[in-house]
């Protein structure tokens, strides 16, 4: 019998208008492995991490986890559903009216009921799993760097230790050398907390880092899907356009 | 394209565009009916966030009664001189007490209190609420299985809810306390006897038919808001034309309400 995946998008199409973002999606992600998906600019990779969220519902096709469907869950079934879940959002989305321990722990105060010195022992201690001092936990997401936010976003999707964690475009927006740090916590706390990962980014050596496998994503289909490893070897045209960065080939450059 | 074709064109599109537009007042009139039945769902029941309520009681009620209190006093005070000129081209100045507490308990109390707040208050949480989602908070606070309506939607409408009726006592007497000032000072009317023909004067009715009102356009307030703030998209700009039309739909509907709300009380009393 061949493995349930964790979670897996079966025939997903989403449109915007008229325009198809996902056409057909059919992608799977195993139990404990992490998948990066890689793609140009409006793509729908935004859109795939969106449906498989329940941010965003699909028009039609099933998105499983577990072997259970999730599209069209109630608001209360999608919260349950939540709390085994953690996502790092691309600019992080800190709430900025609280601290960085009250965002950390935003789960664990808001949902789970747990009382505030022991939320904030997890939250302070979330924050040293991901190199951040105790020190900033009361401070407020404005006073710190673009870095440092993403750590903190990467500590509260990590707090409550969940089964999947979903990454958007992490290392958007950072420095070569913040970027592979934070490259390097993701793929140590998914190995940490072996989760599943879903990975969406057009960094290659960030999708190298964090993926044990890389799907890349054309015209709302995987048109590539392979270990990370041959990302650099494979023939497909799709990849090697991508990974060598040329403006002719099959990916018609819409800029 | 033939001439008839050009002016078929003409005489079709402005019945097409009409019928869009209407399409689309129907469909934001359903949508803002379901978001205010989620929004009081959620105020309704538990779980709430006594945090949030409370720092919305301070932002909605406590820091609004300096720009409440002045709008009250200076409307008071002019009040009180127009009626007293007015009445006076019939010998009726010495009712002007009266006609000062009937027009500041019945209307502009509520009604100055709740435009004051549309500016303040439904400005600020759209903006707020529209940056959140802008930056993907909103999208963010669903994942941590929070719920934005009770989170962020439910405190605002029943801090609002609250605050308004509190605030229009507040500018109820700030106001008649403006037309005793310019009486006693400036139109050399009794202090005592303005009091007492005030006093006498005022039903109950008043005073409470003004509060119903205000909690009403409380509720109107926060839910514009909320509303174009949950709504907001893109960017920077979907920010402020999201804190335009809050505080645009908000005075708006305090006033078609208002009318309503008199309407109404007038049959029913």
């Amino acid at each position: 019998m061949t493995q349930i995946p964790k979670l897996a998008w079966k025939g997903v199409t989403k449109r915007f208008g008229d325009r198809p973002v996902l056409d057909g999606l059919d992608l799977s992600v195993a139990p404990g492995k992490s998948l990066v998906i890689i793609g140009g600019s409006g793509q729908g990779k935004s859109v795939t991490i969106k449906t498989a969220l329940g941010l965003m519902r699909p028009e039609s096709g099933q998105i499983e986890l577990d072997g259970q469907n999730v599209v069209g869950l109630s608001e209360g079934q999608r919260r349950k559903l939540f709390s085994r879940i953690g996502v790092l959002f691309q600019g992080a989305a800190l709430f900025d009216s609280l601290s960085i321990w009250e965002n950390v722990a935003f789960r664990l105060l808001n949902a789970d009921g747990v009382p505030r010195k022991q939320a904030r022992e997890r939250a302070i201690e979330a924050l040293e799993q991901v190199r951040l001092d105790p020190a900033v936990a009361d401070r407020f997401p404005s006073e710190l760097s673009g870095g440092m936010q993403k750590r903190a976003g990467l500590a509260r999707a990590v707090v409550a230790q969940p089964e999947i964690l979903f990454f958007d475009e992490p290392t958007t927006g950072l420095d070569p050398i913040t970027a592979a740090a934070i490259n390097q916590l993701i793929s140590d706390q998914v190995r940490r907390l072996g989760s599943t990962a879903v990975s969406i980014t057009h960094d290659l050596a960030s999708a190298q880092t964090i993926g044990d496998e890389i799907a890349m994503l054309h015209g709302g289909k995987i048109v590539w899907r392979g270990p990370a490893a041959d990302l650099q070897t494979t023939d497909n045209p799709y990849v090697r356009q991508f990974v060598e960065g040329r403006p002719d080939g099959p990916i018609a450059h819409t800029v | 394209m033939t001439a008839g074709e050009a002016a078929r064109k003409v005489a079709v599109n402005p019945i097409r565009s009409l019928g869009r537009s209407t399409l689309a007042a129907v469909r934001t009139v359903g949508a803002v009916g379901v978001f205010a039945v989620r929004g009081a769902a959620a105020a309704l029941s538990p779980p709430w966030f006594p945090g949030q309520l409370m720092r919305q009681f301070m932002a909605i009620g406590f820091f609004s009664l300096p720009v409440v209190g002045l709008t009250a006093v200076f409307t008071g005070a002019a009040l009180a001189l127009n009626i007293f000129t007015g009445g006076g081209r019939f010998n009726a100045e010495q009712v002007m007490p009266q006609i000062v507490a009937l027009g500041i308990t019945r209307e502009l109390g509520p009604v100055l209190a709740a435009l004051m707040l549309a500016g303040r208050v439904s400005a600020a949480i759209a903006a707020e609420i529209g940056a959140m989602r802008a930056t993907e908070q909103i999208d963010a606070m669903r994942t941590l299985s929070t719920d934005p309506f009770r989170y962020l939607v439910a405190p605002r409408l029943l801090a609002a809810v609250l605050m308004l009726p509190l605030l229009t006592a507040v500018a109820d007497t700030i106001g008649i306390a403006g037309g005793w000032l310019v009486a006693t000072r400036v139109l050399e009317f009794n202090p005592t006897i303005y009091i007492r023909n005030t006093v006498n004067f005022l039903e109950s009715w008043d005073i409470v038919s003004g509060l119903i009102k205000a909690a009403v356009f409380g509720f109107i307030v926060a839910l514009m808001g909320c509303y174009h703030g949950y709504n907001a998209s893109g960017g920077a700009r979907g920010v402020g034309r999201a804190t335009t039309h809050a505080v645009v739909s908000s005075a708006i509907l305090i006033f078609a309400s208002d009318y309503l709300l008199t309407t109404f009380f007038t049959h029913a009393s």
